[in-house]
């Protein structure tokens, strides 16, 4: 019988972690074998993360770890133990304004099905943080990772770069 | 009537939703005690199953159900056939669950329902099933070959069907012709992969009777019918809903997938919701696949380049099962003479099972294999008599004052191919521009005196759209003003949603963000089909266009009454009713919409304010004046296409091949659409870049390698390249608008379009870049490897 195998009484022994994700802080126990993905989907039902692929290649379950853009498919949710998580619903406050990459991909037409959507954003989030100053062509390189399937980039693309001059222009605002 | 949203850049509605991340896919629903399956699947291509063994995975803690083919009772029916056909002598579809022979990898052979994803498919671990091995076909060429095994043990030869049509006297004019050439060309199994997998949530409440499934499909209405009658419920107490989907480009109109039977079955057993969300690894082997096809064409053609007749002999492989029909090859048989007046033709296809997923449509379905059949042919005309690529289409082109243009094939819907409208040398002209392809020669001779192999190319189609049967539409003003739409079609991306609102906008005098369109909802709109065959905004759209227009005569006539005015002096302008030529004195539609309901109250501030004014009516009191028929400003409105729209395109590129390593890099991409009238070109242009890139990783990155066994070696992201941002190039894409006769907007499809003539623009690119070495491709999808064994042969 199976419950008497050793190796799966490791599949469900359980952990209890803490983190913060978009602001609010949760404890939880949780299987150890929870992929974050699901932890923040299914346990925090914070469903605007998705999942293409789970085995980290399409991008679509992008969320940053402390700031990091990360794919919470290839990631445990003890991992997370003590981190910082911002997923989508992070992106722009319930009756603010969207955030100036969310209100670019709507300007640029750089959605379809919206299902790799708030992957992109995560990743462009991320890259923006880096750097405003992009070309194209290393923006393309640098978007490679997150497969979109609708929109064949061009408007992904377009959208990334109206996002950054937007932030650059608040970023002189601010200076 | 002012037109001012049809054919406007308008945003999309939708995208505030999805871009905070509070889009509705299936996997995003969870309800109250759900329960959670995970399907055991075949890892043979082709087996007996002589035993499975469930006890072990049965009494795993959690788990909650095991089903094999044997606890299915009479649900274990074989799928229905869709389409049907003549020719298709040798239909075999699928059980939900194999019984006693498994046809391709990935095939369900179990189903486990537990507390959780993790422990069901824990569960499947312990599920032993003992299969002894058949001889596989692997390939259509096995299939088609002598003493091949056999798929099914009832079909000989592996055919599933055969179907001839021929146009004109092809062997008459073979037997006299000046020039013919016979080439073999190969297209391999490429797949849909839209980023959402497939999904199936299923709800029983006994109490009511009810079932309720979310599905990521493209089709619910088929879907709900089916379900009721497998289930033997009133077709009224299934409610199928397609909420958002992540993409689905074709794989998922297929019905029944074996999940949207098991799920709900499990459902019903268990009165528990029950979810099944597919994973990657199962979609590459169990989402339906397309694009395999072996070609024997032979063309004859005159000392001017005038092709005279085709000779198309060609293997279709339809994988282990047609659930589908024949619908893919016969739209690559009647997509084959293109946009060129091909008046002999003779098509001979044969469908042949292989131990392979099944095929169903993909994007494209069968066109971009037949356009790149008839590309190539353009081409071996130019090389042959050493004329220019473009001026062989040119002398071949149906001119814009032959339409309608009768092909003189049966289409898939059963109709003419019958070609409604277009300008086929209009948009080669601006392609030419475009790709300033006059110069081109000059650009390439230099670059290749420093060692570069740059090459143009074009792709010219004409697409069938927007066939039947129908598609219905409700449209509804309510009190407040807005306006309620609903059809039977569902969404993936296509911006429904907005383009809907748009031509409602229009004929109510309203903007479209007051008007709310729903799709996908079988309890929201009872008829229609679905969103596949580039068909929703031509057909769908129709219906909700001729819906809008009874609700705005309801409306004029309505405000008539109120007005004591002519309804032809009635005006609909920015949510406003009034007299022509007396603004001052409007009602809101929202008003009119209440006055049209006579109750002997209303609530909410349009009904106070009517109430407040002093107006005309049919007599005093509450009434329902019989000449208005029902009460309310709702109408629906069915539109059934006399047969498909055609529209047409031509893209070109320009590419760049290193031929030391086989990689190939665009260095412009520009296409030329003609779907006739635009509703939103934004999102038009949306259409054509994403079905671009998909054209180009079907032309150059994806490819399904099935080993000799029957294993997808590359099932998974990691080996099945889709192209991401760094491959796509920048695209230019120009319209050209004839509009079609047959629908009251004038529109085409625009779904499938971008898809098309990639691979073949791709071959012509690659012909002209590499001319010095004398390479003529004749097969796709291509890749690195592959392009360099070709350079390899063609310089030894």
């Amino acid at each position: 019988m199976f419950e008497q195998d050793e190796n799966y009484t490791t599949f469900t022994e359980e952990a209890t972690i803490s983190v913060t994700v978009n602001g609010s802080h949760y404890e939880r126990q949780v299987p150890v074998r929870l992929l974050l993905s699901d932890f923040l989907r299914h346990e925090l039902h914070l469903t605007g993360t998705h999942i293409g692929c789970e085995h980290g290649v399409c991008g679509c379950c992008t969320v940053l770890v402390n700031g990091e853009a990360v794919r919470s498919c290839l990631m445990f949710a003890v991992q997370a133990d003590g981190m910082a998580i911002t997923t989508i619903e992070g992106m722009a406050g319930s009756n603010s304004d969207l955030h100036p990459i969310q209100q670019a991909f709507m300007e640029k037409h750089g959605l379809q099905c919206g299902f790799c959507t708030p992957g992109i954003i995560m990743t462009a989030h991320a890259l923006l943080h880096d750097r405003l100053d992009w070309t194209e062509e290393e923006l393309r390189h640098e978007l490679s990772g997150n497969i979109c399937r609708c929109t064949g980039y061009q408007n992904i693309v377009e959208a990334v770069k109206l996002a950054a001059e937007r932030l650059r222009e608040q970023q002189m605002e601010v200076e | 009537m002012a037109t001012r949203w049809f054919g406007a850049p308008v945003q999309r509605k939708e995208d505030p939703r999805l871009l905070r991340g509070r889009g509705t896919y299936v996997d995003d629903i969870d309800l109250p005690e759900m329960l959670h399956a995970a399907i055991l699947r075949s890892t043979h291509a082709h087996a007996r199953i002589l035993h499975i063994d469930v006890s072990a995975a049965r009494s795993l803690p959690g788990v909650h159900l095991v089903l094999t083919a044997d606890d299915l009772g009479n649900v274990l029916e074989p799928s229905p056939l869709l389409v049907p056909h003549a020719a298709l002598t040798q239909p075999r579809t699928q059980l939900p669950l194999a019984r006693d022979t498994v046809h391709y990898v990935g095939e369900a052979v179990a189903m486990v329902v537990a507390d959780s994803r993790y422990v069901a498919e824990d569960a499947l671990d312990l599920i032993e099933v003992e299969y002894e091995p058949l001889p596989v076909v692997s390939s259509l060429e096995i299939a088609a070959s002598e003493d091949a095994p056999l798929v099914h043990d009832d079909v000989p030869g592996n055919v599933a069907a055969h179907l001839v049509q021929t146009v004109g006297d092809p062997d008459g004019v073979f037997d006299s012709a000046p020039h013919v050439i016979r080439e073999k060309m190969v297209m391999d199994r490429g797949a849909a992969m839209p980023m959402e997998c497939r999904g199936v949530l299923a709800r029983w409440e006994a109490q009511e009777g009810m079932l309720t499934c979310w599905i990521s499909t493209q089709g619910p209405i088929p879907i709900r019918n089916g379900l009721a009658a497998i289930f033997g419920l009133p077709e009224h107490k299934v409610r199928v809903v397609a909420p958002d989907v992540g993409g689905g480009f074709g794989t998922k109109i297929m019905m029944f997938y074996p999940e949207e039977i098991l799920v709900p079955f499990a459902a019903i057993q268990l009165g528990r919701p029950v979810k099944w969300i597919e994973d990657r690894r199962e979609h590459f082997i169990s989402a339906n696949q397309e694009r395999s096809q072996i070609h024997e064409v032979e063309y004859a053609f005159d000392d001017q380049g005038h092709l005279l007749a085709v000779r198309d002999r060609f293997l279709h492989d339809t994988g282990a099962y047609t659930p589908y029909g024949i619908i893919v090859p016969i739209i690559t048989a009647c997509t084959l003479p293109g946009p060129y007046r091909l008046k002999n033709y003779y098509s001979e296809f044969t469908v042949l099972y292989t131990n392979k997923v099944p095929v169903s449509p993909y994007r494209g379905a069968g066109r971009p294999h037949a356009v790149f059949v008839m590309e190539r042919i353009m081409d071996g005309i130019a090389r042959k008599l050493q004329l220019d690529r473009l001026e062989v289409r040119s002398r071949n082109f149906i001119q814009p004052d032959e339409f309608p243009w009768d092909v003189g094939l049966v289409y898939q819907d059963g109709g003419p191919t019958k070609y409604d409208s277009g300008n086929y040398p209009a948009a080669l002209e601006k392609i030419r521009e475009m790709l300033e392809y006059d110069s081109f020669a000059e650009r390439q001779e230099q670059a290749r005196k420093q060692g570069r192999y740059i090459g143009v190319g074009v792709g010219c189609y004409v697409e069938g759209t927007g066939i039947g049967p129908y598609e219905g539409a409700m449209v509804r003003v309510e009190s407040d003003g807005r306006v309620y739409v609903s059809t039977g079609v569902t969404s993936q991306g296509q911006a429904h949603y907005t383009t809907f609102a748009q031509i409602v906008a229009d004929q109510l005098g309203v903007d479209p963000k007051d008007v709310l369109v729903t799709t996908g909802d079988t309890q929201a709109f009872y008829w229609g089909v679905g969103t596949y065959a580039s068909r929703a905004a031509t057909v769908a759209g129709s219906a909700v266009h001729m819906a809008a227009v009874k609700v705005r005569e309801k409306a004029r006539q309505v405000a008539a009454d109120l007005f004591e005015a002519s309804p032809d002096d009635i005006e609909l302008v920015d949510g406003k009713v009034f007299v022509k030529d007396a603004p001052h004195r409007a009602l809101t539609l929202g008003q009119v919409a209440i006055s049209a309901n006579p109750l002997r109250y209303s609530y909410g501030e349009n009904a106070r304010q009517l109430m407040s004014m002093k107006l005309a009516g049919p007599r005093p009191g509450p009434a329902l004046p019989a000449e208005r028929g029902s009460p309310g400003l709702e109408a629906t409105g069915f539109y059934s296409p006399p047969h498909g729209s055609f529209a047409s395109g031509i893209h070109g590129a320009i590419i760049e091949v290193d031929p030391t390593t086989g990689d190939v890099k665009f260095l412009k991409y520009v296409a030329v659409h003609d779907c006739g009238r635009v509703i939103n070109p934004v999102v038009v242009e949306g259409q054509v870049h994403g079905g671009v890139a998909q054209g180009i990783g079907g032309a150059f990155f994806e490819r399904l390698v099935y080993d000799e066994e029957g294993q997808l070696t590359n099932a998974s992201f990691m080996d099945y390249l889709l192209p991401t941002a760094a491959e796509i190039p920048p695209l230019l894409v120009e319209h050209i608008e004839t509009p079609s006769p047959l629908n009251p907007l004038g529109v085409k499809g625009a779904g499938e379009a971008g898809v098309i003539p990639v691979p073949a623009l791709f071959a012509s690119a690659l012909d002209d870049a590499l001319a010095p070495f004398g390479i003529r491709i004749l097969e796709m999808p291509l890749h690195p490897c592959r392009l360099y064994e070709l350079l390899q042969e063609a310089r030894a």
